[in-house]
């Protein structure tokens, strides 16, 4: 991609490259393009991004809801969303080509702002991921074989006889295949490492080695597909990147766009040391969320916690202020108590929590794990007390441990009501109004420090504790706060954070 | 059986022993060789080894088997775990520029582990094992076994007991071997039916339709439950248990049968009514319908531990290995004789030592061919060495072992006529 000094637009004439709403990037876009549309597009792709990050964790992938709001945000943003036709034109703003040819060029610049770190890829891919999923589902069905047979994906089908042979197997795999399903449709043989998330989730059958997959489900194969390629795609991207950021016009704007994203990740300990072991056991009732609070409790009463739960907790506690010194006697008194043995807790556990202070073997310092971490990966088994217990405990235990922390009997049923419709995050929050006594918590909770450092801001714990959005625009506010719900929160705090990005990227400009 | 009184601090003077006289190398190196197929496996594989005074090191590497001999029986090692194979020499990591040391390939592994049954077992708890729970893991290896070659085609699936408490799964395929972490992932998840920690009560929730691979395993199940569960376990006999069991069925079908039983005191009746009453739940509804299916995994369905299987460079107890526990040989399982495995027949070390030193009968015949090919391969000292674990316990382990490799053996041969194909060598 060739970038033009002079601020003229140069539009291209590729109409005949955009074939189709949708496609796998495989090509680079081959033209030149101004400054200001490289930061808009970028930056609006980012928007987009965000919001499909925060709908998928407060709605079902794919529900009415989620369809809905994801639509109005392409809308808005200008970006394809549905195979129009050439007649159907809006009649004001861009065209069909122009909107297409921005997601085509936003899209790769934002590989390079994410491909530096295993972080911002797991990040952008995962929302490229969704976003792909979204449009080809909204492709429909015959558009699907149409946008698969132009980009080359050959799948073996089964012959009839083997469909037969498979009937019974086929229909009891998946809720969807229904006999008629089995009669009337291609079934495609892949191989499972091709078809993972079917496989993860059991939702197909497998045989040997290969899942049998009618073609309704294919897009889980293109997912993957497309998952891989961009994976791969990103890895040879850092390859290239530091002749891009050898360009000084971009290096400022990638950088911003990168940490845009990451916002808060709690990893730079600001408050160390400033809170003593003696605070623990009250500040784990007032000001931790209740995954923390779970945690406490279980280290108390059974002097131990296993792997996944020191990290969670120990990792929040370093997030908290604590500093190495303090963390080991923290975790040494309490492991004392039980089983083990100082002796046996400085061979054995002491590493560990060394480790995560960055102290041991490759020297990362390990980051305090956000609501997502905590609630999609890692999740509890057998003697285990980590997770988040608005998603992985049973309703009834947790409604029993909300009584035991004295919520109230409505306070209860309304976290139950989100639970139920799978806002864990919602709940938590719903908790934090609770046991807080407010009625509106004023940010949008992602992480469990956060929650911390806002409980502790309320209960005028700490001026040196910054806010993360300072002085949203008040408009802004306004009009977010007549829309309903859980989106109203999420894209807020989306377009809070962004607006501070872009005033520095204005800031930016207008210095140059 | 004898284990010849096992004691921990006598593991100094058994390990230089068991290194120098029993260990299996040349099979060892077999394995881990893999016919010479692919360039450097065996440099690049890891070990990490755990040595007196709980001191452990990693990055373990070693360019032939006469160099794992030799480092082994300096250190003798406590325990022994083997890792994944690098992009390059794991002792040699750290003159790698940073980022470019990546784990490449490992086996897919699986560890069941017993404590995580703690929930469903009675007899036992923690590190304890009995030949009553036991039956937990011939249950587990049967369904896994089944689920890894039938459903996902793998064929080279080699068990061991890990010594004390569970055993270990070393899926040795080609395509195993090169699976990403999503796709390790992928697999465990499948495999894994019993969900929930401390908080969950009803850890097995199935819903329509019931998958083929819930049914095949449920088919397993079912043929050890009445024995396992019924009877030893004895479930449906002590109140606390009965409150367990009942517990994971629907309230209303709950309260009818906490009456019925308290007329039926005889556990397989009692089951009989909890199974008539999950038929009608079935005629019927649309949820909760599959209660008695539920139960029976819940109690019975393997428990493996995700991140063991999903990390390619997980590091994971290797095969014969000593447990310093127990002292227990960690030995690989012949499955054609599984229902009738007892962990506590396993040889200790202290055991097979012992048996080093007492002539077997007819160990000085050995057939006139065996003998030829070792005069012509391989020196006096050798010749000992291979005859020693023959005289102990531990031959019949190694034979399975050997069993498994020839197996493999076979592929690897295809694979090297393949690949000298390609580049035209005769």
């Amino acid at each position: 991609m060739l970038f033009s000094g002079r601020r003229r637009k140069i539009i291209s004439n590729s109409q005949t490259e955009y074939e189709h709403a949708l496609q796998f990037y495989g090509q680079p876009p081959l033209e030149n393009i101004s400054l200001t549309e490289f930061e808009t597009f970028a930056v609006e792709r980012l928007k987009l991004l965000k919001t499909v990050e925060n709908l998928g964790v407060s709605y079902v992938k794919l529900s009415e809801l989620y369809s809905t709001k994801l639509e109005k945000e392409l809308k808005n943003l200008n970006f394809p969303y549905r195979q129009e036709t050439d007649d159907k034109k809006s009649v004001t703003g861009p065209s069909e080509m122009e909107k297409r040819r921005k997601d085509h060029i936003s899209h790769f610049i934002l590989r390079l702002a994410y491909c530096q770190t295993e972080d911002l890829r797991r990040w952008f891919i995962q929302q490229e991921v969704d976003l792909f999923r979204y449009r080809f589902n909204d492709l429909g069905s015959k558009l699907n074989k149409d946008f698969l047979q132009q980009n080359n994906l050959h799948y073996d089908t089964i012959t009839v006889d083997e469909k037969e042979t498979l009937k019974d197997k086929l229909v009891n795999s998946s809720y969807a295949v229904s006999g008629i399903t089995v009669e009337n449709q291609d079934f495609y043989k892949v191989p499972f490492q091709d078809a993972l998330d079917l496989v993860r989730t059991r939702k197909v059958y497998l045989k040997a080695g290969y899942v049998y997959i009618p073609h309704q489900d294919i897009v889980t194969i293109v997912l993957n597909d497309f998952r891989t390629r961009l994976s791969k795609a990103l890895a040879l991207t850092a390859r290239s990147l530091p002749s891009v950021q050898a360009d000084e016009r971009l290096q400022p704007l990638l950088n911003h766009l990168s940490h845009a994203y990451v916002g808060q990740d709690y990893s730079i300990q600001k408050n160390v040391g400033k809170i003593s072991l003696e605070q623990i056991d009250s500040l784990s009732g007032k000001s931790f969320p209740l995954c923390m609070r779970q945690l406490h409790q279980s280290l108390r009463e059974n002097h131990h916690l296993r792997h996944g739960g020191r990290m969670q907790y120990g990792l929040f506690l370093k997030g908290i202020g604590l500093s190495l010194e303090q963390a080991l006697q923290f975790w040494r008194s309490e492991f004392i108590r039980g089983k083990v043995d100082a002796d046996k807790f400085d061979k054995q556990y002491a590493y560990s929590i060394r480790h995560m202070f960055g102290k041991e073997g490759k020297r990362t310092d390990y980051t305090p794990y956000s609501c997502m971490k905590v609630i999609l990966s890692n999740a509890p088994s057998q003697g285990d007390h980590h997770g988040c217990p608005f998603r992985h405990s049973d309703p009834e235990l947790l409604k029993q441990k909300l009584q035991f922390y004295k919520v109230s009997p409505s306070g209860i049923s309304q976290i139950l009501e989100l639970v139920k419709g799978m806002h864990y995050q919602l709940a938590c929050q719903k908790y934090f109004e609770l046991t807080h006594n407010i009625e509106d918590s004023n940010f949008s909770l992602n992480h469990p420090n956060q929650y911390f450092i806002e409980s502790q801001r309320l209960l005028g714990g700490g001026k040196e504790i910054k806010r993360e959005t300072d002085a949203p625009q008040k408009s802004q506010e306004k009009s977010a706060a007549k829309g309903s719900g859980a989106a109203r929160e999420a894209t807020a705090n989306a377009a809070q954070g962004l607006v501070e990005m872009t005033e520095d990227l204005d800031a930016y400009f207008q210095d140059a | 059986m004898p284990s010849s009184d096992y004691d921990s601090a006598s593991l100094p003077d058994l390990l230089p022993l068991y290194y120098r006289r029993l260990f299996p190398f040349s099979q060892y190196h077999r394995w881990l060789n893999y016919g010479g197929v692919q360039k450097n496996y065996f440099q690049n594989r890891e070990f990490s080894f755990t040595l007196k005074d709980d001191i452990y090191v990693r990055y373990q590497s070693f360019t032939t088997q006469a160099e794992l001999e030799k480092e082994m029986q300096k250190m003798n090692p406590y325990k022994i775990d083997i890792g994944a194979i690098y992009s390059h020499r794991p002792n040699q990591h750290n003159t790698v520029k940073s980022g470019s040391f990546q784990a490449l390939e490992k086996e897919l592994v699986f560890d069941i582990d017993m404590t995580d049954y703690d929930d469903v077992r009675s007899c036992c708890s923690a590190a304890d094992i009995c030949s009553k729970c036991w039956t937990l893991m011939t249950i587990a290896i049967r369904i896994l076994d089944r689920a890894l070659r039938e459903d996902f085609g793998f064929q080279h699936l080699m068990w061991v007991y890990s010594g004390r408490r569970g055993v270990h799964c070393w899926v040795c395929d080609e395509a195993a071997r090169k699976l990403s972490v999503a796709a390790r992932s992928a697999v465990a998840e499948y495999l894994s039916l019993v969900k929930g920690g401390e908080e969950t009560v009803k850890k097995v929730v199935l819903t329509d339709p019931i998958h083929p691979f819930i049914r095949e395993s449920l088919t397993v199940v079912e043929r050890y439950f009445s024995h396992y569960a019924l009877q030893e376990q004895d479930i449906l006999g002590r109140k606390e248990s009965v409150d367990k069991v009942l517990g994971l069925v629907p309230e209303d079908v709950r309260k009818e049968l906490q009456q019925h039983f308290q007329n039926e005191k005889k556990p397989e009746n009692r089951w009989k009514l909890i199974k008539d009453q999950a038929s009608r739940k079935q005629a019927t509804a649309k949820k909760g319908q599959y209660f008695e299916k539920e139960i029976m995994l819940q109690y019975c369905y393997p428990r493996l531990d995700v991140n063991v299987s999903k990390g390619v460079n997980h590091l994971l107890k290797s095969p014969f290995s000593v447990h310093p526990k127990t002292g227990r040989i960690s030995v690989p399982m012949d499955l054609k004789e599984l229902d009738t495995f007892d962990p506590f027949a396993v040889p200790t070390i202290s055991l097979i030592c012992e048996e080093l030193d007492r002539p077997r009968a007819g160990e000085e015949e050995e057939k006139p061919e065996e003998a030829k090919e070792m005069e012509n391969e391989k020196d006096a000292a050798e010749r000992r060495k291979i005859r020693d674990y023959k005289r102990t316990s531990l031959a019949k382990y190694v034979k399975t072992f050997d069993q498994f490799l020839d197996g493999m053996a076979r592929s690897w041969k295809g694979e090297l006529l393949r690949k000298s194909d390609l580049q035209k060598e005769f």
